[in-house]
Formats: C-alpha cells, sequence, structure tokens
C-alpha cells in the first residue's frame, strides 16, 4: 500500500517536483519580481515602511473581498455588486453611528448582517432560480449603488467615532517598552508567527513522513522555509519600525488563514470545489450544491459588508462614489491568482497574491508618476497575460 | 432496377474497436429499406458513414451514389447530391418559427437582405407537402415532438431530396403520429426518393419496408426483400441478437436471501412535459446477494427509473413506496439516499460520475467525506489512506491518487467511480451500463467486482443493453419497455430470443397499452 513510495533518483525527483509547482508560485514569482521591479524603479520607496504600511491599508478591503469572491468564482459563478454592496453598506454605517448616534458595535453587527441579507437575496435567485449569476449580480450594483445615493442623499456622511476608525487606521496597542523605532510588540508577534509556521510546517511533513507519504524534497524543504521565515520576519520588521502592525492587517490575516484551512482542508471546502467542477456529478454524489452556492454568495455578501466598512473608517467618511469600481479588482485579483472562469479551480493563496499583485502595481505607478490612464490600460494588459499565461499552462 | 445508392465492403473501426466490416447495403430509387439491429449494431455508425459525418478515408470502402464513386468530405456534400439524414435528436431551434428553421442555412434573399414573402410562400407549400397545419410563424417550441419530426422532413425537402435517412423518426412519437409519418414514406416512394428507415419497431417496418437489411456486431447478416417473400419476424429477431457470446464471464454461485430493496407502485413523470408518464406504476425489487438485470432498448425508461428512485435524481410527480430492508422510506434527496445504503453508478460516467479535473483520491472520497472527516475536518493521511487501499483493491491503474481522473482509461475511471460507491458501504448499488466504452479486459474486472459485492450480500441491479453481458452475470432478468416492466426471466432461463420477443410483443401493442397505463396513472394521488 502506500508505505513503499517509489524512490526516484534525487535529479528526477527535484526537476518533476518544480514543474509540478510551478504553477502554484509562478504566481508568488511574478508578486516578487513585480515589487523588485518598483522598489529599484521607485529608488526604494516601495518598501519604506511608511509606503509598506499604506500599501496594506489600502488593499485590505481588496483581500477581503477576494476571499469571498474566490469561492463564488470556484463554484462557476460571479459577483459583480460587491463594489457597490461594499459602498452601501458604508452607506448605511454612517447612517447608523453619524446620524442615529447607534453604538458601534451594535451598527458593525448590524452592518455585516445587511451585507450577509443581501449575498442571501442574490443567492437566493441564483442557486434556486437558476438565473445566472452575472445577470442578477449586475442588477444588484445597481439597486445597491442607487440605494448608497438614497441613503446618503447625496452628501458626504461623516466623521465616525473615533474607535470605530481605529478599524481601519488603528494599530495594535503597544505593551512593550519601546525601542528606538521599532515596535516590539508587533516585531515579537511577527518572529513567534514565523517560527510557527516553520514549526507547523515541519510537523506535518513529519507525518507525512511517518506514513510513508512522498513529500517534497527536504532542500526544497529547507529552502522553502528559510525563505518563507525571512520574508514574514522582514516583512514585520519594515512594519514595526514606523507604526506596528495595523489592526486591518490582523483581521486581514486572520481571514486569509480562516478561508485558507476551510477550502484546502474542510468538508464544506472540498464540496464547494466539487460542485465548480462538475455541479451534476457532485450533486448525484449526495452534496447539495444548490445549498452550498447560495451560502457562497452569503458569505461574498457579509465579506462585502465588512471590506465596505472598512473602506469607511479608512475615509472616516462614507461618500456615495464609495465602492465604485472595486469589484473589477477584486474579480481580476482572483483571476490573476489562477481562479477558473469555469469554476471549480482557485486557491486562497493565489488570490491574495493576485491582490497583492494588483495593490503594488497600483501603488509603484502612482510613485513613479504614471498616470491613471495608462495605469488602467497597464492593469488590464496584465489580467489578459496572468490569464494567457494559466490557460496555456492548462493545455500544455 | 439498378440501386441508386451502393455502400462497398465499407468498414470503419473506433480506436480499436471495429464498428463496421465488410458492410454491402443498397438502396434502389423509389424503396424504403428499413434497417434493423440492436443498440451498437452499427446502424448509426453506416448512417454517419454515408452522409459524411464521417469523412473518406477514415473509413474503408466505396460509396457509389447515382452511377459515380462519392467521396464525401462532410455533410455539406452528401446534402448537396440529395441525401438528408434526420437524426433521433431533432436539430430545431425552438425559439425560432418554423418558417426561420426550414431556411436556417439558406434563406431565400436580394442582395442579402431574406425575402419574407418567399420564405413564407415555400414555408407553405413544404407544410402542406408533408400534411402540417401549422402557420409558418408558429415557434416550434409550441409545437408536439410529432409536429416537430414533420418540420425536419419539411426542412429536408426544402433542399433537394433524393434519399432521406430517417434515425429511429418514431421513437417519441404515439400511434397516431407515427401512422401519418410512415404515410408519408410512403408517398416520397411514389414521387422516386429513396428512404432508409432505422427502426426498433419491427410492426411498422412490416408495414413499409421493401427491403430489411439486418445489422450485428457491425457486419451484415441478413437481407430480406419483403415483396418476395412473406416478413417473419422471428427471423428478423433471431438474426439480430443470435450471436456467439464473445464475453466470458466469471463463474457465480449466487447465495440470494431476503429482499433488500422492494419498489411499489413507483410513477414518475417526465421533468419537462409533466403530462408525459416515463415510468408507469412499475413493481421491482432486489434480494441480498441477488443481481437482477435490467433489460430494454434506449429510451425504454430504464436510466429514468434509476435516478428517480436514487433520491428523485430525475423526473417530477414521483410516486410509489420503496422499503429497505423491509422498512418502508422517503428517499426525497440524494443525500438521503445514499444514507439509507442505495447508490448508483451512472451510466454516463464523464458527464455524471465524475469530476474530471480532480484527482483519483477526491473523486474516490466524495461521497463519502464524513468518514474521514470528523469534525468537518478531512484528515488528510485517513483520504489518502482509503483511496489508496481502494486503488489497490479495485486494482486501478494510475501513477498515484493524485493523477487526474481525466488522464485515466475508461475501464479505470470507472473502478474509481465503483470505489466512491463502494466507500458509501452501500445495502444496494444500481450500475447503469457499468461496461459501456470499457475493452474486453476491464469488463472481466467489473464483472468480478460485481459478484463480489452480491457475494457480499449486497443487492446489484445491472441496466446494460448488452444482452450478453445480462446473461453472464444476472440470476434475473426484467425487461423494460416504455416505461414499464413486460417479462422476467430467471438468469437459466433466459435468452436474447426471449428478451427480445418480450421487447417487440410490448412494442406492437404499444399504443393501448401507454394509453391504459396514462389513464392508470392519472388516478392516482
Amino acid at each position: 500500500m502506500t508505505d513503499k513510495t517509489v524512490s526516484l533518483p534525487e535529479e528526477r525527483r527535484h526537476g518533476s517536483f518544480i514543474k509540478n509547482n510551478l504553477r502554484n508560485y509562478g504566481m508568488l514569482m511574478s508578486l516578487i519580481a513585480i515589487m523588485l521591479f518598483f522598489q529599484v524603479m521607485t529608488g526604494g520607496t516601495l518598501l519604506q515602511p511608511l509606503n509598506l504600511t499604506n500599501l496594506v491599508l489600502q488593499n485590505s478591503y481588496i483581500v477581503i473581498m477576494a476571499l469571498g469572491m474566490l469561492l463564488v468564482i470556484v463554484t462557476g459563478h460571479i459577483d459583480l455588486s460587491v463594489g457597490s454592496v461594499a459602498g452601501f453598506v458604508g452607506a448605511v454605517a454612517a447612517l447608523l453611528m453619524v446620524t442615529y448616534k447607534v453604538d458601534y458595535t451594535l451598527a458593525f453587527i448590524i452592518c455585516l448582517a445587511v451585507g450577509a441579507a443581501i449575498g442571501a437575496a442574490q443567492g437566493y435567485w441564483v442557486a434556486y432560480f437558476k438565473i445566472p449569476s452575472f445577470i442578477v449580480t449586475l442588477a444588484g450594483m445597481l439597486v445597491f449603488k442607487g440605494l448608497a445615493l438614497a441613503v446618503l442623499q447625496g452628501q458626504s456622511l461623516g466623521p465616525f467615532p473615533s474607535t470605530f476608525q481605529k478599524l481601519s487606521s488603528g494599530f495594535i496597542p503597544e505593551v512593550l517598552p519601546e525601542a528606538g523605532t521599532l515596535h516590539p510588540t508587533s516585531m515579537l508577534i511577527g518572529a513567534v508567527l514565523a517560527l510557527g509556521l516553520v514549526y507547523a510546517s515541519a510537523k506535518s511533513r513529519t507525518r507525512e513522513v511517518s506514513h510513508g507519504i512522498e513529500v517534497e524534497p527536504y532542500a526544497f524543504f529547507l529552502g522553502k522555509s528559510v525563505v518563507l521565515a525571512c520574508a514574514v520576519l522582514y516583512f514585520t520588521y519594515l512594519i514595526a519600525t514606523y507604526r506596528g502592525l495595523p489592526n486591518v492587517l490582523v483581521i486581514m490575516s486572520a481571514l486569509i488563514a480562516l478561508y485558507g484551512f476551510v477550502t484546502r482542508r474542510t468538508v464544506i471546502g472540498r464540496q464547494i470545489y466539487a460542485v465548480g467542477g462538475n455541479a451534476k456529478a457532485a450533486g448525484l454524489s449526495g452534496i447539495k450544491t444548490e445549498r452550498l452556492t447560495f451560502f457562497t454568495f452569503v458569505n461574498m455578501g457579509a465579506l462585502a459588508a465588512l471590506a465596505g466598512l472598512v473602506f469607511a473608517a479608512r475615509l472616516n467618511t462614507a461618500t456615495p462614489k464609495a465602492g465604485l469600481g472595486f469589484e473589477l479588482d477584486v474579480i481580476a485579483a482572483c483571476f490573476i491568482g489562477g481562479a477558473s472562469a469555469y469554476g471549480g479551480v482557485g486557491r486562497v493563496g493565489g488570490a491574495v497574491v493576485g491582490a497583492m499583485i494588483m495593490g503594488v502595481m497600483n501603488n509603484g505607478m502612482s510613485i513613479l508618476g504614471i498616470g491613471i490612464d495608462y495605469q488602467q490600460v497597464i492593469k488590464g494588459l496584465v489580467l489578459l497575460g496572468a490569464v494567457c499565461i494559466d490557460v496555456y499552462n492548462q493545455r500544455r | 432496377m439498378t440501386a441508386m445508392l451502393e455502400m462497398r465492403n465499407v468498414s470503419k473501426s473506433f480506436a480499436g474497436v471495429q464498428a463496421l466490416r465488410d458492410v454491402n447495403f443498397s438502396v434502389e430509387a423509389g424503396q424504403i429499406h428499413a434497417l434493423v439491429g440492436e443498440n451498437g449494431a452499427g446502424k448509426s455508425t453506416l448512417m454517419k458513414v454515408l452522409s459524411g459525418v464521417y469523412p473518406a478515408g477514415s473509413y474503408e470502402g466505396t460509396i457509389v451514389f447515382e452511377g459515380e464513386e462519392r467521396r464525401f468530405r462532410d455533410i455539406n456534400d452528401s446534402e448537396a447530391l440529395g441525401i438528408i439524414i434526420i437524426h433521433q435528436e431533432l436539430a430545431l431551434i425552438p425559439l425560432m418559427s418554423i418558417a426561420e428553421n426550414i431556411f436556417l442555412s439558406h434563406p431565400p434573399s436580394k442582395l442579402g437582405v431574406i425575402d419574407r414573402d418567399e420564405v413564407y410562400r415555400r414555408t407553405r407549400e413544404l407544410l402542406a407537402q408533408v400534411g402540417l397545419k401549422e402557420s409558418p410563424d408558429t415557434l416550434i417550441t409550441d409545437l408536439g415532438v410529432g409536429k416537430q419530426q414533420l418540420v425536419e422532413i419539411a426542412k429536408a425537402l426544402s433542399k433537394r431530396v433524393r434519399m432521406l435517412i430517417l434515425d429511429e423518426p418514431t421513437a417519441s412519437l404515439n400511434e397516431a403520429d407515427s401512422a401519418a409519418l410512415l404515410e408519408r414514406l410512403m408517398k416520397f416512394r411514389e414521387q422516386g426518393i429513396g428512404s432508409i428507415l432505422i427502426s426498433h419497431k419491427l410492426n411498422e417496418v412490416a408495414r413499409v419496408a421493401d427491403h430489411i437489411t439486418v445489422l450485428r456486431d457491425g457486419r451484415t447478416v441478413d437481407g430480406i426483400d419483403c415483396r418476395a417473400e412473406p416478413i417473419q419476424e422471428d427471423r428478423i429477431i433471431r438474426s439480430m441478437v443470435n450471436r456467439d457470446l464473445a464475453h466470458r464471464f466469471p463463474e457465480r454461485s449466487a447465495k440470494i436471501g431476503e429482499p433488500v430493496l422492494e419498489v411499489s407502485n413507483w410513477s414518475v413523470y417526465h421533468p419537462i412535459h409533466p403530462d408525459r408518464q416515463v415510468i408507469k406504476n412499475v413493481n421491482f425489487g432486489v434480494k441480498r446477494g441477488e443481481v437482477v438485470g435490467i433489460a430494454g432498448l434506449m429510451g425504454a425508461g430504464r436510466t429514468e427509473f434509476a435516478m428517480s428512485l436514487f433520491g428523485r435524481s430525475w423526473g417530477t410527480n414521483v410516486s410509489g413506496r420503496i422499503a429497505l430492508e423491509g422498512h418502508e422510506i422517503a428517499l426525497t434527496s440524494v443525500a438521503a439516499a445514499i444514507d439509507a445504503g442505495l447508490a448508483y453508478v451512472t451510466e454516463d460516467r464523464k458527464q455524471l460520475g465524475l469530476i474530471l479535473a480532480d484527482d483519483v483520491r477526491k473523486n474516490i472520497t466524495l461521497a463519502s467525506l464524513k468518514q474521514v472527516a470528523p469534525g468537518r475536518v478531512i484528515d488528510d493521511i485517513a483520504e489518502l489512506k482509503v483511496a489508496s487501499d481502494y486503488r489497490s483493491r479495485m486494482r486501478i491503474r494510475c501513477s498515484d491518487v493524485y493523477q487526474e481522473t481525466g488522464q485515466l482509461s475508461g475501464g479505470n475511471q470507472q473502478k474509481v467511480v465503483l470505489s466512491k460507491w463502494l466507500m458509501t458501504d452501500p445495502k444496494v448499488l444500481i450500475l447503469d451500463e457499468p461496461t459501456r466504452g470499457i475493452d474486453v479486459g476491464a469488463k472481466y474486472e467489473i464483472y468480478c467486482i460485481i459478484n463480489e459485492l452480491a457475494e457480499a450480500g449486497r443487492g446489484v441491479v445491472v441496466i446494460s443493453s448488452e444482452m450478453p453481458e445480462l446473461l453472464g452475470i444476472c440470476d434475473r432478468i426484467c425487461v423494460m419497455n416504455d416505461g414499464a416492466f413486460v417479462g422476467e426471466f430467471p438468469g437459466a432461463e433466459a435468452t436474447q430470443e426471449k428478451i427480445m420477443r418480450a421487447i417487440m410483443r410490448n412494442e406492437r401493442s404499444n399504443g393501448n397499452g401507454a394509453v391504459e397505463a396514462a389513464e392508470m396513472g392519472g388516478s392516482q394521488p
């Protein structure tokens, strides 16, 4: 059975390993290349602590929505309404907190519930009425853009209570004595995280080896762990020398970890991929395909609401234009990250990397002074190129 | 009289499977030539060779049409000469009108603008010719299947027709529509048009055919000139099915126990045409350790019956009772059916059975993930062990369980599907065409697996269009036709001729039988 792993010559194993994993790591390599490119072109501005912190803050809401969008795309659907929903929820938040002085925790919960309800309403038509998601969410896009305008009566509404602003502009509190410009608490968290990641992957590798499962060659494992740990440490160091870890980064990281776990390791995650891969076969295997589709939309609505709250908190005001065009960045992030437009394929890590590629390019090109006009042209071409490479790789 | 069409020594093979061997086939002008044979005998393949679907060069042999040797590159070439084929599945666009459908490819036009008056005038002419009283404006979707068939024929007539090929034209028609269609065919004969009629309904064949050719296993095995000698259905049936049992079947000693699945008064209606009763109040049962075969022609309702049992995954207005191990249960969803101990291995493993882009492991565990996921979190090592276990038990040939199922051969794909269902530990397995598209060696392995399943005390139902297979592996064979069971034989007593005769007897009395069954169904709550 499994305890007789075929041992290939070391060299061939490395070769086949690289080939098999190129697709998974290809986009990560592209992200690193793009970061290096802008780091050089901007004369080191890109990775300055201040800019890096801004980069995280600017893209957090895209990443948060990309997590939900990935699931929607994996089931073979699309959600065009997320930008409008985010904007609408921001408007509702302002109405509650600014106009009606509702407590921010309660308002926060109400807003997430509103988002989930919107997702449920759209998911109902898609899952049970079999109306194409493109149409349902296109309608939703118009409806919620209009409702946001109506709620705000065309005006901006703000400012938010200062505690609520902390959601986006706050940093984790410093509990240790400060050491110059470095924030030791953040650095400590980063170090613990780096060690934890290495420990977890080493443990899972040992477990697999003990069950006789073929694993990646040791050299690769070691190299990967070292690179990963160093990257995490360096990144936290940069962030820690400015003002420490932003609150939103903590939320975002927790969500990425959660969704990564759900998609890879849980029954519901596996079933979502099965529905996207072959809905009929999944249905005949006892999977409740409609219900799953419905829940991916509910989830998307809640995450769009969260993103709307983060965005509103960051601007410290709800404007009728909030959320405009977000859906395009979010969808692009998923496709750049390797999700398939036909469903069934896509990884959380890929979507996050895709969102970061878009974010770094936005940021880098702005620093370089490239106009908004050509920024869009370049982003469009990158999206097309990334998907072309992916399609080419799959045909091979 | 010289032949209008002559196909000489035609042979055609697909990836090592010989579909046609040295077939000789000729049709005279003004002749209705019936082509009969079992499912998979090569009838459709022969017609696809004739119409150019399989282009010249992809088969051996020659086609002579109206005195000249022809080499058709595609279907347009044969249509240009007036050879028109009407397929079993109608190729009409439902939301377009009759007129638009008839003149879809070459509408009469002036300077590229469709000449509507001319379209309507000619459509009316054609509709009169086929005897269809409908406005050219009527949408196809508003017509019944019988009338749609007539529109197809009108469409064929809009082109220059010398030879008309009809593939099972009456399969979905009622008695009156069928009669009208055959009447039409006889009119064409008077006009000198040659017709090839592919049909399972021997009574219809006997009524109109001038000549009958019987195909079996890709060979012409009999030719009957109906004008010279009286038609003997027995002779046709014998020609259709009589062959040596080419396959070997594993030895089997059945230990049959208590009934495990009992279905009574089961009735199912068509999901799109809810007034059409597809399964007509049938009773059915399987015992522990028993292999029961369901024989029947394509479209008899076997798959629909099986899928409706399996958590109502087909049909609407499903009624009747199911009892598993003596306890009556309601299986309203696939998940409920699986939990109760029912498994259904689909006939279409690529579309309905597997997620081809996923690996062997994920496909095997898909229907029983809970077993390897304590607390809804998948234990990937437990999953891997289960999958590897099935891989070695079922002898699935793959590089490892992480190989994509899309890359496996048909036989190995089928073993993956079987593994998936075995993992659910079913009490009853329904296998729908379990060896379709599988090579002989893998078939034998599948038969062995079926034996093992029965020996382990499970009830096994095998739906198959290959009669020798049913005869070789089943303890009991039920014959289904037109949504009802029309015969039942113990495995030892069953022969292909008996099965075929049961089907043909039912086909003949079809009209009345269908009406009675529908009335009975209508009075059910």
